[in-house]
């Protein structure tokens, strides 16, 4: 799935960055703060909404939109995942264009 | 399909819905002939046009044009048009009085463009104000319009999550328009090819993505009948990147595909 979405966000010009969990990807932010970040509610170590909340606590951590992704498709879920600061939301299972579409939806393209 | 009954099938198409299809299109348009012919007992595509040449059955032709038609759709399909429509146009119309603001999505398909305008009206005017009438050919299209459930897919493409949340409710995998979102919308089985002044008259005409479709007479003798129904300073709305240019009457605005009548304008005669 991360592949997958790797690919599409690629194909969309965008230069992608993968990290496999949380931890990486905090790493990673803390040496070069993204401009946007797909990311998916469920990982090992460090889930979504903890990434999210350590990343806004960073300096200009406040900086990158998050899109959140996640097979959740509780209205109550999804709601809380946006009061938590995310920009957009994509349920499981998506394609290239709802990608593209939410991408769109937050001003990224 | 042979060419021959493709030929047939898109001159069918032309002179009732005055759409053209391409000489390249029959694999699409055997795909989309092949339920009808099931459900007709029939064992082939072929037969079916051959029944259709041989009894001209009204009924039958009438689907048979109407699966041809393409119904690619989505909420919020040209977002700056719907910002704009937003941010100024609606809130403009919605102060002039009291009165209901009236729209038309013509060629309305699968209904997200009716429930996009909705959502969007919805953000300066109460239900009771607004006023939203949906048309298209097809049948069957309107049918899924009305009941307004939406897959999984179909929510994603164009709606932000927010307007979902806020303008659906989630029925299983799938997803319901809310009440107040159906209520201010009427649909309707109608052909642009027919007279439409029977609608009303309204402040803003969407005719989006179907016009590019049309035989350049049929497209410009609809734009003149989209023109009749278009109140004096109404608006006029195309897809954003489709070539179609309205009457004279309408000058464009800076949104592209969105274009305003000026008043100063003489009507031409609605009878077409
Ligand atoms: C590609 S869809 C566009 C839907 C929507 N307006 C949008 O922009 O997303 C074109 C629609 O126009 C309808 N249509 C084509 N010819 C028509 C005609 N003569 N009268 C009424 N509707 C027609 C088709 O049935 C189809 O639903």
């Amino acid at each position: 799935m991360r592949k997958v979405a790797a690919r599409i966000v690629e194909q969309l010009h965008f230069e992608a960055i993968e990290a496999a969990d949380g931890l990486e990807a905090l790493s990673y932010c803390r040496s070069a703060m993204p401009d946007a970040i797909l990311l998916d509610w469920s990982m090992p170590t460090m889930d979504g909404m903890e990434f999210l909340e350590k990343l806004r606590a960073e300096p200009n951590g406040d900086h990158p939109l998050v899109v959140m992704c996640s097979a959740e498709t509780n209205p109550e879920r999804i709601q809380f995942a946006l009061d938590r600061g995310a920009a957009e939301y994509i349920m499981k299972p998506f394609d290239g264009d709802i990608i593209a579409s939410k991408f769109e939806a937050v001003g990224l393209i | 399909m042979t060419p021959n009954d493709l030929a047939f099938v898109a001159e069918l198409t032309r002179q009732q819905a005055g759409v053209i299809i391409r000489a390249d299109k029959s694999f699409f348009v055997e795909t989309r002939l092949g339920p009808i012919a099931r459900r007709e007992a029939l064992e082939s595509v072929a037969e079916l046009i051959d029944r259709v040449r041989s009894t001209n059955d009204a009924t039958l032709t009438r689907q048979i044009v109407a699966a041809t038609l393409v119904q690619d759709t989505s909420f919020f399909r040209d977002r700056a048009t719907f910002a704009r429509l937003q941010e100024s146009v609606i809130p403009t119309l919605a102060s002039r009085d009291k009165a209901p603001i009236r729209l038309l999505s013509a060629g309305c398909a699968t209904g997200q463009e009716a429930y996009t305008l909705a959502m969007v009206a919805l953000e300066s005017l109460a239900p009771p104000r607004i006023d939203i009438v949906a048309i298209d050919f097809s049948a069957q299209a309107l049918m899924k319009a009305e009941t307004g459930v939406y897959s999984h897919f179909e929510v994603q493409r164009g709606l932000p999550i927010r307007s979902l949340l806020r303008h659906f409710e989630q029925a299983d995998d799938h997803w319901k328009t809310r009440p107040d979102l159906r209520q201010s919308i009427r649909w309707g089985e109608h052909n642009l090819l027919d007279d439409l002044t029977p609608l009303g008259e309204f402040d803003i005409v969407v005719c989006s993505h179907v016009l590019s479709a049309f035989e350049p007479a049929a497209a410009a003798a609809t734009l003149d009948r989209l023109d009749a129904v278009c109140r004096d300073d109404g608006f006029m709305v195309f897809g954003a990147n489709e070539s179609v240019s309205p009457p004279a009457a309408f000058a464009s605005t800076p949104t592209p595909g969105v274009w305003r009548r000026s008043s100063a304008f003489p009507r031409v005669s609605s009878a077409g």
